[in-house]
């Protein structure tokens, strides 16, 4: 099992989710993050005082995989996530170790 | 013949019963200016800061109607007999008046007590973000209880200056206020601005300054549009009739003028920031239709409609120019009313004589304009520095620099606006 974790543009996030779901990817977990990368920050004004806006708003998605559709996500969310310009964002896959269900207590693939 | 008495009867009563139906309508649009500005400041203020700029605006405005009563109202339109929480006033006229009252006299206190209000509201806001809620509002104690009601007394009141001149005499006249209600509150505000000291990171070395962003737009704006709506029954109760053709002819041009002088502000400071900024901030153009409101609220009744809305642009243009240059001297005022109601309203004055020139029935000159200017700005900024260094030695003012760094709200209020992750468990 994987925890793919991807920051993204947050515009994009509807198309994202609908290729998840399209995929069979039963949940996803979002937050709205704040944070630079290569796209840096930008400034705004405010009473004609300049200042320097360095954390852009990203949405962060997190959804837990089997191994087999980990390639297959990542395709999904690199593909509808993509505009091309600067600041499209980032995936990162990690593993998992275990996975468990509330509810009803089952583990490990049965449980993601 | 007894009939014709009988109708000219019912014709003065309708007549009293509709001045005294309008000043208390008027005085509840005014009422209703204090939300504009509890709104304005709350949106223009951090969120950490917003529990304690709300706690401030309703407070001040319960202890200006409570001094009003106790006292102001006696100092200011007493005549001299003072005399304590409003003995005097009673349902059909004042005791001992020399002429029959032509509307409610309570209508008077009402209409009156909420100008008080909003003479102190000005002040809230420029001290906003860092001074202690106690200190201020035992300042509000005297500056609606005293400092306002002695300018009043002087204008409006028809006293001579501490028995000295009178500025009547002297060719000075503000219409609404202007210079009595707006400039006072903004003298009050740059007095108390000074002792305080800037919001800590406001400016840093070389003369650099930092934007520190309002919260809240939506909230700047429909403060504003409270505000706008609640001047129709500033300027337009201060014509103090409407039961005749004339009166009534009077209250429809300031109404029409007040308004035209609001688009006329807005419009100009909103350009004006489009030119210099390169960017059209909102927040100025929220100021400049307040800069346009205050500008014409000297003399809203005698201008055109089309100098009205140029005397609102002017006042729309000024206000974006002195918000940057007090910046500049690092004066602090995160709402921008030193700049609104102080420099705005001096040019609201010295616009009265263009449209309304000294004559034999009244108006106003230049020279009169200067000098009821000079007298309450003198007065009011002396004698509330005066109430603001007292505090300062004895309570202090400004909250320390770890609690102006959490927020005023928790450190003055023990609440935030907005709470989050909020557990029943203590």
């Amino acid at each position: 099992m994987k925890l793919v974790t991807a920051i993204i543009k947050p515009f994009k996030l509807d198309d994202v989710r609908q290729t998840l779901s399209d995929l069979g990817v039963k949940g996803i977990t979002v937050t709205e993050v704040k944070g630079f990368g290569r796209q840096r920050g930008h400034t705004e004004l405010y009473r004609g005082a300049e200042y320097v806006v360095d954390f852009l708003p990203k949405v962060k998605i997190e959804l837990a995989v089997d191994d087999e559709v980990v390639e297959q996500a990542i395709e999904a969310i690199t593909n509808s996530a993509r505009t091309g310009k600067i600041g499209d964002g980032k995936i990162f896959v990690t593993d998992l170790t275990q996975v468990i269900r509330i509810r009803t207590g089952e583990t490990g693939p049965e449980a993601v | 013949m007894e009939q014709i008495a009988e109708l000219g009867n019912s014709v003065a009563e309708l007549s009293y019963a509709l001045d005294t139906f309008y000043f208390l309508v008027c005085g509840a649009l005014v009422m209703w200016m204090a939300a504009g500005f509890a709104m304005l400041e709350a949106g223009l203020v951090r969120s950490k800061n917003t529990t304690e700029i709300l706690a401030k605006n309703v407070a001040l405005y319960a202890i200006a109607c409570t001094m009003y009563m106790v006292c102001g109202y006696s100092i200011m339109y007493g005549g001299g007999d003072f005399t304590l929480f409003l003995q005097g006033i009673v349902g059909d006229g004042v005791a001992g008046a020399d002429e029959p009252a032509t509307y409610a006299p309570s209508a008077d206190f009402f209409f009156q007590v909420v100008f008080v209000a909003t003479a102190m509201s000005i002040v809230s806001g420029a001290v906003a973000e860092r001074m202690k809620l106690w200190s201020f509002l035992i300042f509000a104690v005297f500056m609606t209880g005293f400092i306002y009601p002695m300018e009043g007394s002087w204008t409006w009141g028809g006293e001579a200056v501490f028995g000295m001149f009178s500025l009547g005499d002297n060719g000075f006249s503000d219409f609404a206020g202007s210079g009595i209600v707006h400039m006072a509150g903004a003298a009050a505000a740059l007095a108390g601005v000074l002792l305080l000291g800037p919001r800590k990171g406001k400016y840093g070395p070389k003369g650099k300054i930092n934007a520190i962003p309002g919260a809240n737009l939506p909230l700047a704006t429909l403060g504003t549009f409270i505000l706008w709506l609640g001047w129709f029954g500033f300027n337009g109760g201060s014509v103090l009739a409407t039961a005749t053709v004339d009166s009534a002819n009077a209250v429809a041009v300031v109404f029409m003028n007040t308004n035209a002088a609001a688009a006329g502000g807005l419009i100009a400071a909103l350009v004006t920031a489009k030119i210099v900024f390169g960017k059209a901030d909102l927040t100025m153009a929220l100021n400049g239709a307040l800069a346009g409101l205050v500008a014409i609220t000297a003399e809203p009744s005698t201008p055109t409609p089309l100098l009205a809305t140029l005397f609102g642009g002017l006042g729309g243009v000024l206000v974006v120019f002195s918000i940057v240059t007090l910046d500049k001297l690092r004066v602090d005022d995160p709402v921008g009313a030193i700049s609104v109601h102080g420099v705005v309203g001096l040019l609201g004055l010295l616009l009265v004589p263009i449209t309304n020139p000294l004559t034999e029935d009244g108006g106003a000159s230049f020279g009169g304009q200067l000098l009821g200017a000079a007298t309450i700005f003198i007065w009011v900024f002396v004698a509330s520095a005066i109430v603001w260094f007292a505090l300062k030695l004895t309570m202090g003012i400004r909250v320390t620099e770890e609690e102006e760094y959490d927020g005023v709200d928790l450190a003055e209020c023990g609440m935030e606006a907005y709470p989050e992750f909020t557990t029943t468990e203590v």
